[in-house]
């Protein structure tokens, strides 16, 4: 069912329930929506929520389950060539939990009354987007290192004001991963150092990936507050907790001492420390780069489609297999069990 | 989902004895066996689990807490609405 | 470490779970459902964990993974298949890991210097065995495809399956009992998924200790090929 029409669908049923109270009964339910999101409560599964505060978290929601799946892409790139095996371990648990994120991601937007596959099916065409630095390449060993400090470290600085999102199953799931993310960051923050302290090659191979990925990683954050059209509405909602601009200067500011910890440099000439403001002062974004990307002309937008389609695709067969064993053995969702 | 049916399944997990189940989320999965499985993966790897229930979704009934609660959904006992909640007549094109 | 290492049974023991972990690694991305993805990756990982106590009994465990070439390693040549599709895989998980639990089973009631690893191994291994079962089922007894598709899998990897049960130097176990429990086991696995027996050699005269005397296939060393770049190409360096 497409989403316009499963809208529609709920509203015909309010309405026909509430014959004739329905325009009443419907602004009581939205005061008492609005109280609720501003008292810090949470909305939950079964709560009667605006179709457009419906819609908004469902994208979001996919969009950031997209991001997970898609993101184990360049990373799992490097499994098979890991350096050593101590190496290995970590970045195999690392996509692995990817593969977790998106999973909890998918069964929260479920809750919403989107079916996973009607998600995946989005991702497929193009019709839901993923975080756009997941379109850019793991070219060296390094590259695993800056994904881990500065790409999961946005996404941390992104993520953790959603554990208290107005969503209940959302903040319940950001929480979740939030847990597991910590783990992440420092591991790629190590590989990072390991490099920085080791051979001159070593070294070179760090501050090359960080150089590729710095700016990119500030894009993480989105476009200016100030050229953000849906900004307003999610800030009112509770689905949004700060603004882009916010959040990427907070993330600068983590960073530049962390930098300076890992011994390389951030390829930005006019990152200086702003007494007055209390914050870093940083270069110019080139949002066309940004919007480029985004637009589907990144190095690696067709390839990470192709991939995951690859995937499922070629998975169909499987998936087909283990439903018509159920069917055949009476076992497909008819009771509890438990173990 | 469509013809490759993996219906949904909620999660409970007992991560210590003397606590209850509690809803840990959800998954895919075609039968009772592979979700109890899937769920330990999902769910407990990180050693934080004992015991675990599978229970599809579609097996749940759920109510409000007052009738008189102004977020009362009038439409449905379940859950929360989901798409294999709703009959679709076969043939049915983008559905 | 103790007293006595077998070097060749540590190395046999430790490259089998080193090259099937790397292989199931390859499925990252790939998996045919998420839920597997988190699956195979699990397995992968307590592989790993297994290859790292394994080879460090006998050395830098770094030294023999990424420094050794092609004839050094001492895994079967059922290990090192390519993975094919996923039944494929499964298939090469069910007659591996139902071998795996039998050997850490036996270990871990002996006294010898496997015990240790074997006694928490073997609950990792009855994980995957109960995992490789289950896909066997569903894709023996799922669709017409599918059950070609597993047929098949069994069928070719059957070959590779002989090798398993000739005795390794250091592992002090009825080899012929165990063969013998591992065919009663995945029989019956088989013919509940309503697959064939396979009737071929479960060895050539070609592949007699092959795998476990450093004989390996060609795909093992494009394997090896990708695994080891990057490592030797820093040669000393710490990661």
């Amino acid at each position: 069912m497409v989403e316009g029409d499963r809208m529609a669908t709920a509203a015909a049923h309010r309405t026909a329930h509430a014959d004739g109270a329905a325009q009443e009964d419907t602004s009581a339910f939205q005061a008492a929506f609005d109280a609720a999101v501003a008292a810090e409560e949470r909305i939950e599964p079964r709560d009667w929520m605006p179709d457009a505060y419906r819609a908004t978290l469902v994208r979001q929601i996919a969009q950031h389950a997209h991001s997970e799946i898609i993101g184990m892409q360049p990373e799992a790139n490097w499994i098979t060539r890991a350096p050593s095996l101590r190496r290995k371990a970590i970045l195999m648990a690392k996509v692995q939990d990817e593969a977790g994120h998106g999973l909890y991601l998918y069964s929260a937007a479920e809750t919403l009354g989107t079916g996973r596959d009607e998600l995946l099916d989005k991702l497929h065409t193009g019709r839901q987007k993923y975080s756009s630095i997941f379109n850019y390449p793991t070219l060296t060993w390094a590259d695993v290192g800056a994904i881990g400090w500065l790409v999961d470290g946005a996404a941390i600085t992104n993520q953790v004001p959603l554990c208290r999102c107005s969503y209940g199953p959302y903040a319940r799931a950001m929480v979740r991963i939030c847990k597991e993310e910590s783990f992440h960051q420092r591991q790629g923050y190590e590989l990072l150092l390991s490099l920085s302290r080791g051979t001159a090659e070593q070294h070179a191979m760090a501050q090359d990936a960080v150089d590729r990925w710095w700016w990119p990683s500030l894009m993480m954050f989105g476009p200016p507050d100030d050229e953000s059209a849906h900004s307003a509405q999610s800030m009112a909602w509770k689905i949004k907790r700060h603004s882009n601009d916010e959040l990427r200067q907070r993330f600068v500011d983590i960073c530049v001492p962390q930098a300076e910890s890992l011994g390389l440099t951030l390829p930005d000439p006019a990152l200086v420390w702003n007494e007055e403001r209390g914050h870093h002062d940083f270069g110019p974004i080139d949002w066309t780069e940004f919007h480029d990307v985004l637009k589907g002309n990144g190095p690696c937008n067709d390839q990470r489609i192709a991939r995951r389609r690859q995937a499922h695709d070629e998975g169909a067969w499987v998936r087909e297999a283990a439903a018509a064993h159920a069917a055949k053995h009476g076992n497909a969702g008819t009771g509890a069990t438990h173990a | 989902m469509t013809n490759t049916d993996w219906p949904l399944w909620e999660v409970f997990v007992r991560s210590r004895r003397g606590l209850s189940h509690t809803h840990a989320g959800s998954l895919h999965a075609p039968d009772a066996e592979l979700a109890l499985r899937n769920a330990r993966d999902l769910y407990t790897r990180r050693g934080e689990g004992v015991s675990i229930w599978v229970v599809p979704s579609s097996a749940i009934t759920a109510s409000s807490p007052d009738e008189k609660d102004p977020f009362f959904e009038p439409a449905a006992d379940k859950p929360y609405r989901h798409p294999t909640f709703y009959d679709i007549p076969e043939g049915v094109k983008h559905l | 470490m103790t007293a006595t290492v077998h070097t060749s049974a540590a190395l046999a023991l430790g490259d089998d779970a080193l090259v099937l972990s790397h292989r199931l690694g390859e499925w990252a991305g790939l998996a045919p459902v998420l839920e597997e993805e988190v699956a195979l990756a699990n397995i992968a990982l307590d592989l790993l964990g297994q290859a790292r106590v394994l080879l460090s009994m006998v050395g830098d465990e770094d030294e023999l993974a990424y420094l050794r070439e092609e004839r050094a390693f001492r895994n079967l040549q059922l290990v090192e298949q390519p993975n094919g599709d996923f039944a494929h895989t499964i298939a090469r998980q069910l007659y591996f890991s139902t071998y795996q639990r039998l050997l850490y089973g036996r270990l871990a009631e002996g006294q010898g210097e496997f015990a240790g690893l074997a006694a928490k191994a073997v609950k990792e291994v009855a994980y995957h065995q109960d995992h490789a079962e289950q896909w066997t089922l569903r894709l023996g007894d799922g669709t017409d495809l599918s059950h070609e598709r597993m047929s098949r899998a069994c069928e070719s990897l059957w070959r590779f399956t002989g090798e398993m049960f000739l005795p390794v130097e250091g592992v002090d176990v009825d080899w012929a009992g165990m063969k013998d429990a591992w065919l009663e086991s995945v029989s019956d696995v088989l013919r509940r998924a309503t697959l064939e027996v396979p009737q071929g050699p479960q060895s050539g005269a070609w592949t007699a200790g092959a795998g476990r005397q450093g004989l390996h296939t060609e795909s093992f060393g494009r394997m090896l090929a990708e695994m080891q770049h990057l490592h030797r190409s820093h040669p000393g360096a710490t990661w």
